[in-house]
């Protein structure tokens, strides 16, 4: 199997040159990132050229907040361990819209992960495709490629915001009829904005601001201690 | 002359035959559908947004939650996840019992597709006949893990606890006679293995009972047979999977193709279609059944020969015993830290898959490092399903529509998320 994978990314690095921006394996994965200028060629050839008949899932991704926590572990020396949890931490209240660009790995914000399946060689492939501008993220829609983008560009629109250029129909699918925001981004809170009720004066359902208190008991901790490893 | 216009008709999303809570806007010339617009998320609760806020063990609770008619395949899915990015392997025993229970929740959603297929299209006996094994999986969920759905038995690392050795049993009250509760205790005297296997001897027969009533049903083919033909071509380009991709014809099936695992050691047949029609793809679902119960006797075959450890002895994953912490400081720490911290997963991206009874379930994990998931995608199959839904019943009569629904296998759980 990894034998495969090998030989695969090697024609694809000499099929595709500078459109691969970066390339990698995760626990027999192979995963590949593209440049956004030739995503739309370089998706129809990875389907009639090396067989990707199925785009299984596309998945938006935020990486703002990513390498983020929220519990000290590193200076237990000089002050001990912070006990308490950062209220500002993303996604935990409507205040707390904070920048993390410093601890982000990648440079850009958003991303779009096509996971790709052949049935015919029975592989997979992993494509990660970065959006260049972080307030206007726009992404080539695929939907020419595979029937089946159709939807999942939908959702990736309605949870974060991407938004798939030539898309015939790019409408918010899971969130109610009228919402606001993109509630799958990192500085979204985790209890919403609003809330619904009936009303009995008003004869009609209304919306009003949260009154429930933001609620995660477990702060975000990134340990990278040898103590924590599995198997030690 | 009057002028025709078209008539549109909004089904759902309180319609017993939608399965769930699906709004469908249909655009009709007559009784003839012209377009189909979907209006899905109205059980939308968040869930992969849920599970970034919590350790990772909290969500498996969330993932029976998904399809719930297919609860520990969802488990499954997220469970793999996990252990592929922490490398660790899972003993035997346990993965005995997950693919057995992986075949128990395929039995049951299957009959709850074939009940409320039949039911929508007129059939009310069989609905009858498929609750009826249902109420017996139920109790196998019920004895391993003390819940009739929403089990959280898998855990990463194994499952939470081995097979009970007795089944709970019925008692008489003033509605159940004392003879009763004697017939339906009669399988219940042993082990919940015992129980299983004695499933599986009958349940054959049920099948057959089922396919008397319908396969050869004038009623049930007429509404069944031509409808819904989707070519093989179009089910790889609209992202089809599991029964809905093999009763157009295409020979795929993650559990021979990629097997994870014991299934490369079991022996089963993957049925498929010819037509791609509505009929098929019930022909492929009923004996999709018959070899579920082919495997699960293979798993009870083993599991009643081996012994063996059913979870990780890895106490940074796994809880140590109850008896271990009121002796040892170092298993009241890690009991301490499992439940409130968690564990930290290494950084990484994963894609797991399992074929799942509606088709391939496949969550896609990122994690920076830390004891929360970064990001949790859940493929669910019915929502690519769903959305060629427009392709599917366009030219065909309101009625199909119910009939299409149905042979999709609708659960809102999973497609709303």
């Amino acid at each position: 199997m990894a034998d495969i994978l090998e030989n695969l990314l090697d024609s694809i690095k000499s099929r595709f040159g500078e459109s691969l921006v970066g390339c990698g394996f995760c626990q027999g994965e192979l995963a590949v990132d593209i440049a956004l200028a030739d995503a739309k060629e370089v998706f129809a050839s990875l389907r009639d050229e090396f067989h990707f008949e199925q785009l299984i899932d596309l998945a938006g991704v935020d990486y703002s907040a990513y390498g983020a926590s929220e519990w000290a572990t590193v200076n237990t020396s000089s002050s001990g361990f912070g006990r308490g949890v950062n209220e500002t931490s993303p996604g935990r209240s409507a205040e707390s819209v904070t920048v993390f660009v410093e601890t982000s790995k990648t440079k850009q914000r958003f991303a779009a992960v096509y996971q790709l399946l052949s049935i015919s060689k029975n592989t997979r492939l992993r494509v990660r495709v970065f959006a260049e501008d972080d307030d206007m993220p726009i992404i080539p829609s695929v939907i020419d490629v595979w029937a089946s983008a159709s939807w999942y560009e939908r959702e990736a629109f309605d949870l974060f915001g991407l938004l798939f250029e030539g898309h015939p129909d790019l409408r918010r699918i899971l969130t109610d009829y009228g919402f606001v925001g993109h509630p799958f981004r990192k500085d979204f809170p985790l209890i919403g904005n609003v809330e619904m009720r009936y009303d009995m004066e008003k004869g009609r359902v209304i919306y009003e601001p949260v009154s429930i208190e933001p609620r995660v008991l477990v702060p975000r901790v990134i340990r990278d201690d040898h103590r924590y490893t599995i198997g030690s | 002359m009057p002028e025709i216009r078209n008539y549109t008709l909004n089904f759902g999303p309180q319609h017993p035959a939608a399965h769930g809570v699906l709004r469908l806007v249909l655009e009709l010339d007559g009784e003839v559908i012209q377009r189909a617009d979907p209006h899905i998320g109205l059980l939308h609760r968040g869930t992969e947004k849920l599970a970034e806020s919590k350790p990772f063990n909290q969500s498996i609770g969330y993932m029976d939650r998904l399809d719930y008619v297919s609860m520990m395949c969802n488990e499954h899915g997220y469970v793999l996840a996990i252990e592929k990015l922490l490398g660790v392997d899972v003993p035997e025993r346990a993965q005995y019992i997950r693919v057995m229970f992986d075949e128990i929740t395929r039995i049951l959603n299957h009959l709850m597709w074939l009940g409320a297929h039949a039911l929508d299209i007129g059939a009310m006996t069989v609905f009858l006949y498929c609750f009826r094994e249902r109420e017996d999986l139920m109790d196998c969920y019920e004895s391993v893990s003390g819940a009739r759905m929403h089990a959280t038995y898998y855990r990463p690392g194994g499952v939470a606890r081995d097979l009970p050795l007795s089944m709970p049993k019925y008692d008489a009250s003033k509605y159940r006679s004392q003879k009763d509760v004697a017939s339906l205790n009669r399988a219940r005297q042993g082990s919940l293995l015992d129980f299983i296997e004695d499933f599986t001897s009958r349940f054959p027969a049920c099948v057959d009972e089922y396919e008397t009533l319908l396969t050869d049903n004038r009623i049930w083919k007429q509404r069944t047979v031509g409808i819904g033909v989707v070519s093989p071509e179009r089910a790889l380009q609209l992202g089809f999977s599991g029964p809905m991709l093999r009763g157009s014809g295409i020979e795929w099936d993650l559990r021979k193709k990629q097997p994870y695992e014991k299934y490369g050691c079991l022996d089963f047949e993957v049925p498929v279609g010819v037509n791609g029609d509505c009929y098929d793809r019930y022909l492929v679902r009923v004996e999709e059944m018959r070899q579920s119960n082919k495997i699960i006797r293979q798993c009870v075959q083993w599991l009643k020969s081996h012994q063996g450890s059913v979870m990780l002895d890895d106490h940074k994953v796994s809880p140590p015993r109850r008896a271990e912490m009121k002796e040892s400081m170092e298993a009241l720490i890690h009991h301490f830290k499992l439940f409130s911290e968690g564990y930290c997963v290494p950084a990484g991206e994963v894609y797991s898959a399992i074929e799942h009874p509606k088709g391939e379930f496949g969550v896609y994990l990122i994690s920076d490092g830390a004891n929360k998931p970064y990001r949790v995608k859940v493929r669910a199959p019915g929502f690519a399903h769903l959305s060629s839904i427009d392709e599917m019943v366009r030219g065909h009569m309101l009625a199909d529509v119910v009939s299409i629904i149905g042979t999709q296998d609708i659960v809102f759980g999973e497609i709303d998320r």
